[in-house]
């Protein structure tokens, strides 16, 4: 049980994790000051969820484990993140709409996790979605006025979607673990957040004057480890400075 | 227990410690402390953050641990997330020395929505008092805040953002 909990908690930080590191990679990089220091906020955001579920995670894994051992001494396999918060930064359309999927998937996940049998989990998340709140405002406004916006814009931002949808099953396909802890009342039910999430990318693409793509969706399983190609690097970044110079600190 | 006598000189003690990002504002008027209990020499605070990566928590739980200790304490500092943090925990007083500090204080949820979603032009600018002002960026120098100009005086200022 505690094994599979750990596991659970990893699903939920690593998604953070990964996708805060992806948003700090545009830190200085932003198209402007507003957008590059919104993107950096969201990330330090995201960090501090991930510190809470890390020091969490390492309360039930022992060992000598801590939050620092968690975030930088796993290898890609032990990551438990999706596949969508590993794609790369290609231009400010695919930030944004990688952002807004997520977003909109985080939030009524929240929402359910507030709930939660586990206590931990529950005031982590109530923390968190009041941020959130501000992401998803953020990430769904700027989806808005690039789609809606020129014809070059319009057409980045339905390019960048459909390069991400297919992505977005992998958040509703339920792992083993998942099932586990939602029949435990400690983890969320996907279907409902599909239903939530469905029903804001349809009020959003609609204002955005964006389609929802109908492209297969891919049978991608970052929650089980298996990762793309993308990982490998967004890891070598991250943990550079524990493997070259093992034990160091500030 | 603690005896109220000995309770008001910790708080005292508390209140002389500042966010490093807002050194005006004490950590009382802010709302982080949220439970102080005082056995003999053995003191245990307990603080919430404010928002889940704001980088001051560390700082604020050193600072304390470091005042209280010099005072003759054996502080240990817990970090507690519920209840969650809200603006509504900023006491009177903190407002005001945010508004002096040149941040405008956070307003009710509501208009909180109407300034930053609706562009309604309602935050005070802190220099001159105009409530002619507009939002420039939703995330301003931290996370907490958003970035605003009036358009009165022109002067730019952050607005702390409500959080409920
Ligand atoms: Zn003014």
């Amino acid at each position: 049980m505690k094994d599979k909990l750990y596991e659970y908690i990893l699903m939920l930080g690593d998604n953070s994790m990964i996708l805060g590191h992806r948003l700090s990679e545009l830190c200085g990089h932003g198209p402007s000051l507003e957008t590059d220091i919104a993107l950096t906020n969201i990330s330090l955001d995201l960090f501090g969820q991930v510190r809470s579920y890390f020091q969490y995670a390492a309360e039930l894994k022992g060992d000598g484990a801590t939050e620092d051992t968690i975030a930088s001494l796993r290898f890609d396999r032990d990551f438990r993140n999706v596949i969508l918060v590993e794609q790369p930064n290609t231009d400010f359309a695919y930030v944004i709409g990688r952002q807004f999927l997520f977003d909109a998937f985080h939030l009524p996940l929240l929402e359910q996790l507030m709930n939660s049998n586990d206590e931990t989990i529950a005031a982590i998340a109530a923390k968190s979605i009041k941020e959130s709140r501000y992401h998803l405002r953020f990430s769904s406004s700027w989806v808005k006025r690039l789609g809606d916006g020129t014809e070059e814009s319009h057409q980045r931002m339905q390019a960048a979607i459909n390069h991400l949808f297919p992505f977005v099953s992998e958040l509703f396909r339920e792992t083993k673990i998942e099932k586990e802890m939602k029949e435990l009342g400690i983890g969320a039910d996907l279907s409902l957040i599909k239903t939530s999430f469905n029903q804001k990318i349809k009020e959003v693409f609609e204002e955005a004057t964006l389609e929802i793509p109908d492209t297969p969706s891919r049978q991608t399983n970052g929650k089980t480890g298996i990762h793309t190609e993308q990982m490998g690097f967004i890891l070598a970044e991250f943990q550079y400075m524990q493997r070259a110079y093992p034990n160091m600190t500030w | 227990m603690s005896n109220t006598v000995e309770l008001k000189n910790i708080e005292a003690l508390l209140r002389e410690v500042t966010d490093p990002e807002i050194p005006v504002l004490s950590i009382m008027d802010m709302g982080v402390v949220r439970d102080i209990e005082q056995n003999g020499k053995a003191l245990l605070v307990k603080i919430t953050p404010t928002y889940s990566g704001c980088p001051a928590m560390d700082t604020i739980a050193t600072d304390i641990k470091l005042k209280m200790d010099a005072a003759g304490f054996d502080t240990t500092v817990k970090l507690v997330l519920a209840p969650a943090w809200t603006t509504d925990w900023i006491t009177e007083n903190g407002r005001r020395e945010l508004e002096k500090y040149g941040i405008a204080a956070p307003l009710d949820e509501t208009s909180d929505k109407h300034a930053l979603i609706d562009g309604k032009r309602i935050v005070k600018c802190t220099n001159c008092g105009s409530t002619n002002t507009k939002m420039v960026s939703q995330f301003g120098s931290t996370a907490c805040k958003a970035l605003f100009q009036c358009e009165d005086c022109l002067e730019p200022f952050d607005y702390f953002k409500c959080l409920k």
